[in-house]
């Protein structure tokens, strides 16, 4: 089936730097060597497991004590902080003994992020380190590493690495002596958006419908299958390998107070270089974008940057010198999700952006709230309308009170998604949604982006 | 080239032309519910199994019928309702058959930055197929739109038969994917 990727991969990782004290390169050690991802390689090159090694001398709750040193937020988007994450989990009593789980959470979906999927392929083994010094942190008893199902192609290279793993005695029974047993299982998903929420992806990963589950309890005290259970992005546990060899301080003196650490960005659309760029939080959108990515690929102009994911209120102009850390994007009205910029230049119609992004939230939305399902689904017919020539007079309020009613109103943050570009393209281009309702089509000198199939296929 | 039809597995040979009770053509092969059993045992809760056992049906049979997902829950020792249940949340797991070659354009915001409308263009054209409407009469090929592949930064990007992945597909590239196909070099789906 799924076959270990032969190709060369023509993506940029690396820039003038990059490796150096000032842009240290701790997470994409070796991407784009289609080799790098053995055990050998890891340990030669890398350093490889010295942070866990580190780690199974030092007590659990110590481990967890220099993972919040280093006070590194969670790479998935919502900027959790993973040490005190990791501290929630229940503690054995003399009367009660728990059954712990690490899941890592490899449903890599979101548009415009692609982040995870190069630390699985080139460089499998920190994740698995980092599963194993979390796993030691909290004691649990198995890994679980959830991939999406679209990752098939990478599975198989994966399942190595855990195999090599195995075999070297760092997973197991009796790790290297300390006599705790831990393994690493591999789940994959089967193409659902929605299974990168954690609750949602506990459910897949015990086989049922990939249904986000009402909070309280939180999957620290009942998680997969029942036990206390711990989700943490492929990113950040990757980066807990680095943070245990370096010792957590020193990891925080990277980036900025209260946004620490590397973190990989991934640049795509209308830039000349897109690919995935390493750097210390808190650097502008600009250095990454026009010094890094090499700026606009067709020779326009920049019209507007979505800097987290799809789900992040887009950015124009006036805030590209924005500090790409989780505050300051925050404080300027969107959000560092997941460090996935989309870049488009002056010729994108924003409402075909904006359809195209709400089409997905639509397609993906699980069912569950009304506000979602048939929120998503409204916007998406009233811009679907409004980019064929059909929108009517009242449309652009009508679809401008909706993310109002879907915001804060369901169980996850799938519906809070789909409302961020809407609620920003609307506030920020206003007028090229007024120009499709009163002329009927784009504003001219754009160029069209979705398929002709669009048309009436609805 | 009936591909995929559920394999008729019988134990008297059939006259040509003629076919099991439907009841009876879909029936996992013991290799394959011994290897959902196993993975099941892997998991705290057999209902785990119900992913990579869907998973199992769907490349023994092409695609996940009623009858598949029945012996699926059969296999599992679940109750029928939640394996249909899991199926048909998930788009992964195909309800109905796909073609030979099954492509997968995908057409969200960053591969549609970088022309993913005129590529998914060009895989209509060029195989025949229509978007997200079952094979083509020959069962060669199937073309469907999805959303993203975690490919943004290279693409626009197509899957062939959720294995193959291939970036930066222009059209030269794609006339490429297409010959490897139809000379047999690309694995089947299913395979």
């Amino acid at each position: 089936m799924a076959a270990i990727r032969t190709k060369p991969d023509h993506q940029s990782y690396t820039f003038p730097g990059f490796g150096s004290d000032r842009f240290p390169n701790l997470m994409l050690r070796g991407a784009g060597d289609l080799h790098n991802w053995h055990l050998k390689t890891y340990q030669e090159r890398w350093e490889g497991y010295e942070g866990m090694r580190k780690a199974l001398k030092m007590e659990p709750s110590a481990v967890i004590a220099e993972v919040k040193a280093s006070d590194i937020r969670g790479r998935g988007g919502a900027g959790f902080r993973a040490g005190l994450k990791w501290s929630f989990m229940p503690k054995d009593t003399p009367e009660k003994k728990f059954t712990r789980y690490l899941v890592c959470n490899g449903d890599e979906g979101e548009p415009g992020t692609f982040k995870d999927r190069a630390i699985l392929e080139y460089n499998p083994h920190q994740l698995i380190e980092g599963m194993i010094i979390g796993g030691w942190a909290m004691q649990c008893r198995t890994g679980f590493i959830y991939l999406r199902g679209e990752f098939a192609w990478l599975i198989d290279k994966l399942e190595a690495a855990i195999q090599e793993a195995r075999d070297a005695g760092y997973l197991g029974k009796d790790i290297l002596g300390t006599g705790w047993d831990f393994d690493i299982l591999t789940y994959r998903g089967a193409g659902a958006y929605i299974c990168g929420e954690e609750t949602a992806l506990l459910n897949s990963l015990e086989g049922r419908r990939g249904e986000p589950r009402v909070k309280p309890p939180f999957p620290a005290s009942v998680g997969a299958f029942g036990q206390p259970t711990t989700v943490n992005n492929v990113e950040t546990l990757a980066a807990v390998a680095p943070i245990l060899r370096m010792g957590g301080n020193e990891y925080a003196k990277l980036g900025t107070p209260g946004n620490t650490g590397t973190r990989i960005y991934g640049v795509s659309g209308h830039v000349k270089r897109p690919g995935l760029y390493e750097l210390p939080l808190g650097l502008p959108l600009e250095f990454l974008m026009n010094d890094l990515a090499g700026g606009s690929s067709t020779g326009a102009k920049i019209k507007g940057v979505i800097p987290g994911g799809s789900s992040a209120p887009i950015f124009t102009e006036k805030d590209f010198d924005c500090p790409l850390d989780f505050d300051t994007v925050r404080a300027r009205g969107s959000m560092a999700g997941s460090g996935g910029l989309i870049v488009m230049d002056e010729r994108t119609c924003m409402v075909q952006a904006c359809l195209r992004l709400v089409k997905f939230y639509a397609h993906e939305s699980c069912g569950q709230c009304t506000p979602c399902r048939e929120g998503c689904n409204w916007m998406e017919m009233i811009l679907h309308r409004m980019e064929h020539g059909q929108g009517r007079p009242g449309d652009l309020d009508l679809l401008a009170s909706l993310p109002p009613r879907i915001n804060m109103r369901t169980l996850c943050p799938l519906g809070d998604a789909a409302c961020g570009p809407v609620e920003s393209m609307i506030a920020k281009f206003r007028d090229e949604f007024e120009y499709h309702l009163t002329h009927k089509t784009c504003v001219p000198g754009t160029r069209s982006i979705l398929p002709a199939a669009h048309a009436g296929a609805h | 080239m009936n591909h995929p039809l559920p394999p008729e597995t019988s134990p008297v040979p059939l006259a040509p032309g003629e076919r099991l009770p439907k009841a009876k053509r879909e029936k996992l092969s013991p290799e394959s519910i011994a290897k959902i059993k196993e993975i099941a045992a892997k998991f705290p809760d057999r209902l785990a199994g119900t992913l990579p056992a869907l998973y199992i049906a769907q490349r023994e049979f092409g695609f996940l019928s009623l009858g598949a997902m029945k012996e699926v829950a059969a296999a599992l020792d679940v109750p029928e309702g939640h394996v249909f249940g899991v199926a048909t949340f998930y788009t992964m797991f195909r309800k109905s058959p796909v073609g030979r070659y099954h492509f997968e354009v995908c057409t969200n915001l960053s591969c549609a930055l970088n022309g993913a409308a005129e590529l998914l263009q060009k895989v209509v054209e060029k195989t025949g197929a229509r978007v997200g409407e079952g094979p083509t009469a020959d069962g060669m090929w199937s073309v469907e739109e999805v959303e993203c592949l975690a490919s943004c930064g290279s693409g626009p990007c197509i899957q062939v038969n959720h294995g193959v992945f291939d970036e930066f597909v222009d059209e030269a590239k794609l006339e490429a994917i297409i010959d490897a196909c139809r000379r047999g070099e690309t694995a089947a789906w299913g395979e």
